[in-house]
């Protein structure tokens, strides 16, 4: 049996390509009806995300089965006419699982590290096993990418680092007030970077929202999608005595807001911490007021410069994921080996071989002085019990067993008489 | 025998600064706890090695720079467990458990006897020494923790971000500390001072002297009610607070050390004091 992931990404598919691949295998039971017909393939699972489609699968032959996985691509009606050939890869065996372990940690991805691929994984997982296109083998790959993906996680700072605006924006706010809740938010103008970012301050638990706009109607629309209170844009100065997180986003040609007005609103406000972020193009807020004590001034390059460092800090991670997914590789490797017929069998009779040895040892000196042959008829004995119970497991397991479910009677095999004790806790 | 104490003591804040430092690179609570009790325990065997001396001597060691240093790294532990307990910072024993081992290692080579004169062994110089020692350990954490704020801040101003942005606490957290450290040092230098101007009255018969140490002392409080003033009043806090809190530690500093160059102060270490 071989594993194969066959598909196309961001990295080789062109734009115009991909554009299409959003809406790629809209009706997955479908697209399963058409795998299932491909007899090399037993078992399979499709995903498909904005920047990727990949089809894995497992086949015995593989040389017959990726031509016909090739021709379920270019069926797809919304690819019809494009060439995909050249942005086809196929990976196989150990390429195909580190593959798909580096897709689930979002190694892979086009903002390295993001998180949000491993729910689709595990979505199209769910979908796949529904189907019940999944058997023993990928059951067990996806499980383990599972875990390999939450290993990555937690042992390595690759998800850790804020890598969106808005994002930056509220582990900044944290750095400076600790936690966010009971804080108040002033928003000025709109935008959708600024309303995620509020979007997020909420979830931190800020409790109070202002939102200041040029034309009133927007104003209140806007408070009213995020429960807050509308004010306009002439009260600023006041607003910023109760505001401690500002974002301000209008398209205004001059500054909003003075050093002057901030520092008479600090002073008023006893020097509580402000938190000032500008994401206007151009600035609403004048740059000198980051040289106030106590006042943080973010503008929209400050915080693309965090996102870079922390795109840099990711990238140094992800050498760090490399290395777990290359054990975790070999580990689940070794594991796929166990499931060969002979090594199986082999492993069945060493065991029963150590048990018998081991009851002789214990029994013989028991009984007194034994003449060699008695010795020996007492050796043939207990072999040919051992042998002669586990004939029928033998040939059970020889017996030629649809290729289909040969893996899951091995494995089944396996953990009856315990052959790998120290795969316990790897059951699913 | 305090010598064993001492070695054990020095032990454990060795080890508890390797185990704190490990903090810093890999921020996992089970080192904080490793690292805290370690240094309790490496706390309650200089405590074990501060009774013998004081059996020994027959009151508190503070009679010498060392002694008085020994005493006052003890006070400062016991400060940085409560602190550590109630106000949780966690890296800011990555600073104070080599801080403590070098205090407690210094104690030990610098000159030990020290006599108290008998006369001045009683309850009200006990309680002196215990207040002002209690409240410079205090300042000594505000001070620690003023280090730590104005280098967190200094990276979210210039938004240059090192090693130590993820490692530090947010800056509210690091100014609620320096608030807290002072609100309870204050109050305790003031006992100190007023208490020991009180026993001074009784036993040389003059509130105030004049003394370099006494001076200084007075400087450092100035400082510390003017802060607390500001920050009440004006909302100092923040940098500025930070660097009060540094600056009243200099002088506290100078004050501990200082008052051995004059010749005339009766706080000098060494000679048990110049009055007796």
């Amino acid at each position: 049996m071989t594993l194969v992931i066959l598909g196309l990404n961001h990295k080789t598919a062109p734009v115009e390509l991909r554009e299409q691949l959003a809406c790629l295998a809209p009706d997955p039971a479908a697209a399963y009806q058409r795998l299932r017909l491909i007899s090399a393939i037993q078992e399979s699972m499709l995903y498909a995300t904005c920047n990727r489609v990949e089809v894995l699968f497992a086949t015995p032959e593989p040389d017959a089965a990726v031509p016909q996985i090739r021709d379920f691509f270019i069926e797809q009606p919304e690819l019809s006419g494009a060439d995909i050939s050249a942005a086809l890869y196929e990976h196989r065996e150990a390429e195909a699982v580190s593959h798909l372990f580096r897709v689930a940690c979002g190694l892979d991805s086009m903002i390295m590290g993001e998180p949000q691929i491993l729910g689709q994984v595990k979505a199209a997982y769910r979908l796949a096993a529904g189907q019940q296109a999944t058997g023993p083998l990928l059951n067990r790959l996806l499980h383990k990418t599972f875990s390999v993906a939450k290993k990555v996680r937690t042992e390595t700072g690759i998800g850790g680092l804020a890598v969106s605006v808005s994002y930056a924006a509220v582990e900044l706010a944290r750095k400076i007030f600790g936690s966010l809740a009971g804080k108040t938010g002033l928003l000025i103008g709109a935008g959708e970077m600024a309303e995620l970012a509020v979007e997020h301050l909420k979830r931190q638990g800020v409790t109070r929202l202002i939102v200041a706009n040029r034309t009133m109607a927007r104003g209140l629309e806007l408070a009213k999608r995020f429960g807050g209170e509308a004010v306009s844009l002439a009260e600023l100065e006041d607003q910023l005595l109760s505001a401690d997180i500002v974002i301000s986003s209008t398209g205004a040609p001059e500054a909003i807001l003075t050093k002057e007005q901030v520092k008479n609103a600090m002073r008023r406000r006893k020097q509580r911490p402000l938190f000032l972020i500008d994401i206007a193009v151009p600035r609403d807020l004048d740059p000198g007021i980051n040289d106030l004590d106590n006042v943080y001034l973010y503008n929209i390059d400050d915080l693309q410069g965090v996102i870079q460092a922390n795109l840099e800090q990711r990238q140094e991670e992800s050498v760090k994921a490399a290395r777990i997914i290359e054990a975790e590789t070999l580990k689940f490797l070794k594991w796929r080996e166990t499931l060969e017929v002979t090594p199986t069998i082999v492993a069945l009779r060493d065991k029963a071989q150590q048990i018998w040895e081991a009851e002789l040892k214990k029994t013989l000196p028991q009984l007194g002085p034994l003449s060699p042959e008695q010795q020996k008829s007492l050796e043939v004995l207990v072999e040919s019990i051992a042998l002669k119970l586990l004939h029928d497991p033998f040939l059970y397991l020889k017996r030629n067993h649809h290729p289909k479910n040969r893996s899951r009677e091995l494995d089944l095999a396996r953990r009856l008489f315990n052959l790998d004790p120290d795969r316990q806790e790897d059951l699913l | 025998m305090d010598f064993w104490f001492l070695i054990i003591t020095l032990g454990c804040y060795l080890l508890a600064t390797l185990v704190w430092l490990g903090y810093l690179w890999f921020p996992q609570d089970r080192l904080h706890l490793y690292g805290t009790w370690l240094v309790g325990a490496g706390w309650v065997s200089q405590g074990a090695a501060l009774m013998v001396q004081t059996l020994d001597l027959g009151f508190f060691p503070v009679g010498s720079l060392g002694g008085a240093l020994g005493l006052f790294s003890w006070t400062l532990v016991a400060a940085f467990l409560f602190l550590n307990w109630r106000h949780p910072v966690k890296v800011l024993g990555a600073l104070l458990t080599p801080l403590a081992w070098l205090l407690v290692y210094g104690s030990w080579i610098l000159p030990h006897p020290g006599e108290i004169p008998p006369l001045l062994q009683s309850f009200w110089l006990t309680f002196h020494i215990g207040a002002v020692f209690l409240g410079n350990a205090t300042f000594t954490l505000a001070f620690l923790g003023g280090i730590l704020y104005l280098v967190q801040e200094r990276q979210l101003k210039t938004k240059k971000f090192g090693f130590f942005y993820k490692r530090l606490p947010s800056l509210e957290t690091l100014d609620a500390l320096n608030y807290y450290c002072i609100n309870v040092g204050f109050p305790l230098l003031t006992l100190g001072i007023v208490s020991g101007s009180l026993y001074a009255q009784y036993t040389l018969g003059a509130f105030w002297q004049w003394d370099p140490k006494e001076t200084m002392t007075l400087i450092a409080w100035l400082l510390y009610a003017g802060l607390l003033h500001a920050r009440l009043v004006a909302g100092w806090r923040g940098r500025r607070a930070a660097l009060m809190a540094i600056a009243g530690f200099l002088v506290l500093l100078a004050t501990f050390f200082g008052a051995d160059f004059w010749q005339r102060s009766y706080h000098r270490f060494g000679d048990g004091g110049r009055f007796l």
